[in-house]
């Protein structure tokens, strides 16, 4: 199957040539950390997560909104989701790995890596996040491969793939709820120390996560032949309707708690997100960007003529977006430790090897996407009669 | 930690294999150093067992009232930064710190209090691990390489140690420093009994638990000539750090979170 990724018009390959600029960009820029140390980064005694760590709550969030689509698809069997579940499958896997890469990149001894089998330690949160990450990206990597290629060959997908794919479901809740749990257990973070953070992060993960799909639903739709039909986009809307609701009333109770308490360890943490504590304010103008992007998304989710219009339906999914990214991959790991143990304001900014190293995991992450939508896409549209005729060349 | 070595060398395959050499090579080259460290008290499933209920539970008593670091003392920490190789990268962004002093509102912060005595309003509280009963570091830790010992201390396997840095974000003391760059090239005078470290791994006071093994006290107990900084077995009445905090009203930093620190705080 894999020759699909190996056919492509110029387009296709001047955007993978893109991609692996940037990933060479990012390797090199390893490179250097790996000769330097994590010093290189912007990351200090005090603030000693930055940006890698936000990155991988974020995304792993990305890997689990698979889900709501494969939930409906398969055990609800809403026949609407029969192309977007694929490509929603296929968002996890890249997620996964790039979720993997960036603790990789965190690593102040990445040769030692196997210390974590080695050493297998069930107190351990962090181990347990591993395993789950793994099994899931397993089960995703078994589901897509057994499904696509009895699509491709046209027979029916044998029947021990579904018990697998139901296993696929509580597994994707599992690996946000782990990852929730790195932070909420800690009792020396108030700001993570909170039974609703994993409840928090599966709401901002499906939200996030399906918006991201209709982003590339509807890229697809204009760039290429396929078509994810009008009831998938539509009722991703919905889901993301919902979730995004969830999501916004979950931080407006964290911010009740913190605020009407007044306990000012748990106050510290948000005055310094939208005020800033003693003019550091260097997270404040992303978080109001990220509330006001919350707002109208609201909004816009809201009234249903606006969510049933494609071209505002692509923006409020690029706000969303947006908005969560700033809100999960920047302000809640960060934050954690601002101010110290000690009461300290002591700021963090990534430096440019660090975004360097960033933005070459992402690279790669979409690297992947692009291929396996090109095999996926490539396989549906070969399986099609109907698109057959349409085109002969696939254009992705 | 030779056996764990041999292993790790076993499975990790060529390039962990150059790594590994390397460490033995440059172990080498203080041989007496890892002697000292090879085994560091480590738990084996027989000790668990065996393990008559902690006979022996190290802690320390800092008496404010005679510590005099506000006018400047750096005693205890000069001590310690040479004792165990601490290099000193002249900025704080990357700094590596045992023992360091914190003005007394920020190391007491739940102790938050608008008007208290004079002299501890100015105080500046030397502050070190607190070798928690029940560390949270120690539980974090996904490869074992941070662990407590049958008396208490809670060490670090500088060789096992990952560089994750979870253990920094579940301490509640800040106690933790990692090795953000080579701290070989800032060590003003290399003290060749006590391993350096790499870039990358995580490294914090360990009441001098290779001094205790060779029945010395830490070298900030034996540094401090305003003797306030008392050592001793918390599980013997007669030890004493017991007698002190019999006789002396004493508070712990943080202790509502369950952490248990053997650091006592005469005020």
């Amino acid at each position: 199957m894999f020759e699909y990724a190996l056919k492509g018009n110029k387009r296709y390959w001047a955007w993978l040539l893109i991609l692996t600029g940037i990933i060479a960009a990012g390797f090199y820029s390893y490179l250097h950390q790996l000769n330097y140390g994590l010093g290189i980064t912007g990351m200090s005694r005090n603030v000693s997560w930055g940006i890698y760590i936000a990155q991988f709550t974020f995304i792993v969030g990305i890997a689990a909104s698979a889900v709501m689509v494969v939930l409906p698809y398969y055990l609800h069997n809403y026949k609407a989701f029969s192309k977007t579940t694929i490509l929603g499958e296929f968002l996890a896997i890249p997620s996964v790995i790039m979720c993997m890469l960036f603790v990789f990149a965190d690593l102040g001894q990445p040769s030692r890596v196997v210390n974590i089998f080695l050493y297998p330690t069930l107190h351990s949160i962090m181990f347990w996040d591993v395993v789950s990450l793994s099994g899931y990206l397993i089960l995703n990597v078994i589901i897509t491969r057994v499904t696509l290629s009895a699509e491709h060959n046209s027979i029916a997908p044998p029947k021990w793939i579904r018990p697998i794919i139901i296993l696929s479901i509580p597994w994707a809740i599992s690996i946000h709820t782990v990852t929730a749990f790195l932070f909420s257990g800690l009792a020396g973070r108030p700001f993570w120390l909170t039974a609703i953070l994993a409840p928090r992060f599966l709401a901002s993960a499906f939200s996030a996560g399906p918006s991201l799909l209709v982003i590339f639903c509807l890229i697809l739709k204009r760039l290429t032949s396929f078509d994810a039909g009008e009831n998938a986009i539509k009722k991703l809307g919905v889901i993301i309707t919902y979730a995004m609701c969830a999501n916004i009333f979950f931080i407006l109770m964290e911010i009740f708690t913190a605020f009407y308490s007044g306990i000012p360890d748990h106050v510290s943490h948000f005055q310094y997100l939208y005020t800033g504590i003693d003019g550091n304010v260097k997270l404040v103008p992303w978080m109001w960007v990220s509330a006001i992007f919350s707002i109208i998304s609201l909004i816009l989710l809201l009234t249903p003529k606006l969510r049933n219009n494609n071209k505002i339906f692509f923006f409020t999914c690029l706000i969303i977006f947006l908005s969560i990214w700033i809100d999960k991959g920047l302000g809640l790991v960060i934050t954690g430790f601002i101010p110290t143990a000690f009461g300290k304001v002591i700021e963090y900014s990534p430096t440019f090897t660090e975004l360097s190293i960033s933005a070459g995991i992402w690279a790669f992450g979409l690297f992947l996407i692009t291929i396996f939508y090109k095999i996926a896409l490539s396989i549906k549209n070969s399986t099609s009669s109907v698109m057959i005729k349409e085109v002969t060349t696939v254009n992705v | 930690m030779n056996k764990g070595r041999r292993k790790f060398i076993k499975l990790a395959g060529l390039a962990a294999f150059g790594i590994a050499t390397e460490q033995i090579v440059s172990s080498k080259a203080q041989s007496k150093a890892t002697e000292i460290i090879s085994n560091r008290g480590r738990q084996t499933k027989k000790s668990l067992n065996s393990a008559s209920a902690a006979k022996v539970r190290l802690a320390m008593v800092v008496d404010l009232r005679k510590c005099v670091s506000q006018n400047g003392c750096t005693k205890c920490i000069d001590s310690c930064n040479k004792e165990h190789n601490v290099p000193d990268f002249g900025e704080t962004k990357d700094e590596v710190k045992w023992i360091w002093k914190e003005p007394y509102e920020g190391a007491f912060m739940d102790q938050e209090n608008l008007y208290m005595k004079d002299q501890l309003k100015d105080k500046m509280v030397p502050v070190f691990c607190n070798n928690c009963d029940n560390p949270p570091c120690v539980e974090v830790c996904p490869t074992q390489a941070t662990y407590k010992r049958d008396d208490g201390i809670v060490m670090m396997d500088w060789h096992r140690c990952i560089g994750c840095r979870y253990c920094m974000a579940a301490c509640p003391y800040g106690s933790r420093s990692f090795n953000w760059r080579d701290p070989r090239q800032f060590i003003k005078e290399v003290n060749p009994n006590f391993p350096t470290r790499t870039k990358g791994v995580v490294e914090k006071c360990e009441f001098c638990a290779e001094r205790i093994d060779n029945g010395l006290p830490p070298a900030c107990v034996e540094a401090c000539s305003a003797k306030a900084l008392v050592f001793g077995n918390i599980n013997d009445p007669d030890s004493e750090v017991r007698k002190l905090l019999k006789d002396n009203f004493s508070v712990r930093r943080k202790p509502g979170l369950g952490t248990g620190p053997e650091i006592y705080y005469l005020v």
